[in-house]
């Protein structure tokens, strides 16, 4: 087990290196000068070349590289003598745009991002798992139908058109749902309920009809093991028989893709946050691309990778506690 | 508890009558159990034999009320003096693993790999006997894997069935139908998947089982040397229809049909030429 645990975790390193080098050739190398954009219109060229050596951008690539990277680490002092700054780890930079260190500006919107994350994944997954039962065990009949019609809309509408079709109507129309703002839970439970829940169910609403196909497909196939007979043969009721025989293998593939799902999404959700003028990582990441703002695309890129990396890890993980087959170090 | 009871235990535990299964297939109605008749004494032992197709399983199944979707069942199903065929799906459930219980030809894939087997044990018992706690349940099932005779019970109790051998397993499919108790034993093909060794000591354990608890037994299987080890009577399938029925030693002392005796034959004896058996069944009554 451990050294299963050690050889992921190298794995997950080699990769985050990968990415980061990746990104900042893209960020760095391949795009406009830095020091031009923050030097602004009155500028001149000795005032670049000393922002140019404050960022350490006359540095050769790999020395860049390396100072980014042990930044990260154990920080960086950017320019010398009366005018250097002190850039604590995790240092990714200062924005361009306003000068706040882009480690603080992540910080700030994650929960945003989190809440938005969290709650559309219960939502998805609440929704997907219990249609896609339902759909299997009546399979062929009207409930299957129904809800296959249900998530083929789901599937075809995409995020923003849902999300202005949804605050047109509950908002504007109707006026029951405020619009949404980032109200922390502590202040307002209901509020921050009411305000969150279009969100939840916009982003939910594709997730979730992909969900319910697979759940209904797996909970098909597992109907048909021998051990379902054998539910059935013991007399369960039908109900036990579904849930736990049927159900439960089922799901660990959906387990499977929910932690890369929701990994990507605490990454931020991109449309749905722009759509709604919340302030969470994806409005962040659709901000800093209008506005060039390198270091904060680089930081925001750099998050949802290592997301994504240890949602696997995670997933991995979960995968050998929910399958008893494949434990490790099972006695015969 | 009264009059029903009384003329029940003058008849036999399991009147079939006229049992007939059948399916819609796009060539049309396909008949994979013809009107079939047979009774089982209280208290004795059946062996319903037949090549593969020839609708013994179906048969099984057909008791159990647990045909696959789209089948239809006709004809009379009597078990202790109830008429199965009557009853609605919630009474059913209550025969069904409580009164007569089922075990399989692969224990393996009959077990849910995501439970442990005291687990498996525990819930049948738990959803026949109200009020019995978790507890209880295990105690029950720790007991009937001793009588099984798993040895370490207590410990292999929380193991998963992967972890059994395959005549491990088949116990253990056995101690989940012992714990309850029941009245009739359907073994379809339960040794098939095991090895020799194994397959004996299985049948010793059925044939043990039997005696100690009065169960009768309906044993499913295309082996004929299995069937003389456990079972008094003998029914002979072949193509969903009955071919012949009688006492063990009559069927094989003096069969009366060529296709029994040819069955018969198809029994490895050392001395023996190879007696060829033709198989007809259509490729549609294939189980699977």
């Amino acid at each position: 087990m451990s050294r299963f645990l050690f050889n992921r975790l190298l794995g997950m390193i080699v990769v985050l290196f990968l990415v980061c080098l990746f990104t900042f050739v893209v960020f760095f190398v391949l795009s406009p000068d830095p020091a031009v954009q923050i030097c602004g219109k009155n500028c001149t060229p000795e005032a670049i070349d000393q922002i140019r050596e404050n960022l350490g951008l006359d540095q050769p690539f790999w020395t860049q590289f390396w100072t980014f990277i042990t930044a990260l680490f154990t920080g960086r002092t950017y320019g010398t003598g009366a005018n250097a700054v002190e850039c604590a780890a995790p240092c990714l930079g200062y924005s361009f745009q306003t000068s706040q260190p882009v480690a603080d500006m992540i910080l700030q919107r994650l929960p945003v991002s989190a809440t938005i994350a969290i709650g559309a994944a219960v939502l998805w997954l609440l929704a997907g798992v219990a249609g896609g039962l339902i759909s299997a065990v009546r399979e062929g009949r009207f409930a299957d139908r129904f809800i296959a019609g249900l998530t083929l809309t789901g599937m075809s509408v995409p995020n923003y058109v849902l999300a202005l079709a949804l605050q047109f109507l509950l908002v504007v129309t109707l006026g029951w749902l405020p619009f949404p703002q980032a109200v922390p839970f502590g202040d307002d439970p209901v509020r921050w309920f009411a305000n969150f829940l279009m969100p939840w169910t916009v982003l939910a609403i594709g997730s979730a009809a992909v969900y319910t196909r697979l759940t209904r497909a797996n909970v098909i196939e597992s109907l048909q093991e021998n051990y379902v007979r054998t539910a059935r043969a013991k007399g369960l009721r039908p109900g036990l028989v579904w849930r736990r025989h049927a159900l439960r293998p089922a799901l660990t593939p959906i387990v499977t893709i929910f932690g890369m799902d929701f990994a990507n999404l605490l990454g931020g959700a991109l449309i749905t946050e722009t759509v709604f003028g919340l302030n969470g990582i994806g409005k962040l990441a659709a901000d800093s691309i209008t506005k060039n703002d390198q270091p904060v695309i680089m930081g925001v890129t750099l998050l949802a990778a290592f997301l994504v990396v240890v949602g696997a890890m995670v997933v991995d993980l979960l995968y050998t506690a929910i399958d008893p087959r494949v434990r490790v170090g099972s006695v015969k | 508890m009264s009059t029903a009871t009384e003329t029940a235990a003058a008849g036999p535990l399991l009147r079939v009558r006229d049992l007939t299964v059948g399916f819609q297939t796009a060539q049309g109605p396909v008949e994979v159990v013809r009107s079939l008749d047979f009774d089982l004494p209280r208290g004795g032992a059946l062996g319903i034999v037949g090549e593969s197709g020839s609708g013994k399983s179906m048969t099984s199944l057909a008791v159990m009320g647990l045909l696959p979707k789209g089948a239809t069942r006709t004809g009379s199903i009597e078990f202790a003096g109830t008429e199965l065929t009557a009853l609605r799906e919630r009474a059913m459930r209550e025969v069904r693993g409580n009164r007569i219980a089922m075990i399989f030809q692969d224990p393996l894939s009959s077990l849910n790999p995501y439970y442990t087997v005291g687990t498996q044990i525990a819930e049948a018992y738990r959803s026949h006997r109200r009020g019995v706690t978790r507890r209880q349940a295990r105690t029950v099932a720790i007991a009937a894997m001793e009588r099984v005779r798993i040895r370490d019970a207590a410990r292999r109790v929380d193991h998963y069935p992967h972890q059994f051998s395959g005549g491990m397993r088949q116990r253990v499919m056995i101690a989940m139908m012992l714990s309850m108790e029941p009245e009739l034993i359907i073994a379809d093909e339960p040794t098939t998947a095991l090895d020799v060794t194994v397959q004996a000591q299985i049948l010793d354990l059925l044939a043990e089982i039997r005696a100690d608890t009065g169960a009768g037994l309906i044993l499913i299987t295309h082996d004929l040397a299995v069937v003389s080890e456990v079972t008094d009577h003998i029914v002979v399938m072949r193509e969903g229809a009955l071919v012949e029925q009688g006492p063990v030693e009559r069927i094989f002392t003096d069969p009366q049909e060529p296709y029994t005796r040819m069955l018969l034959d198809a029994v490895p004896r050392i001395d023996d030429e190879i007696g060829l058996l033709r198989t007809t069944a259509p490729a549609a009554w294939e189980e699977r």
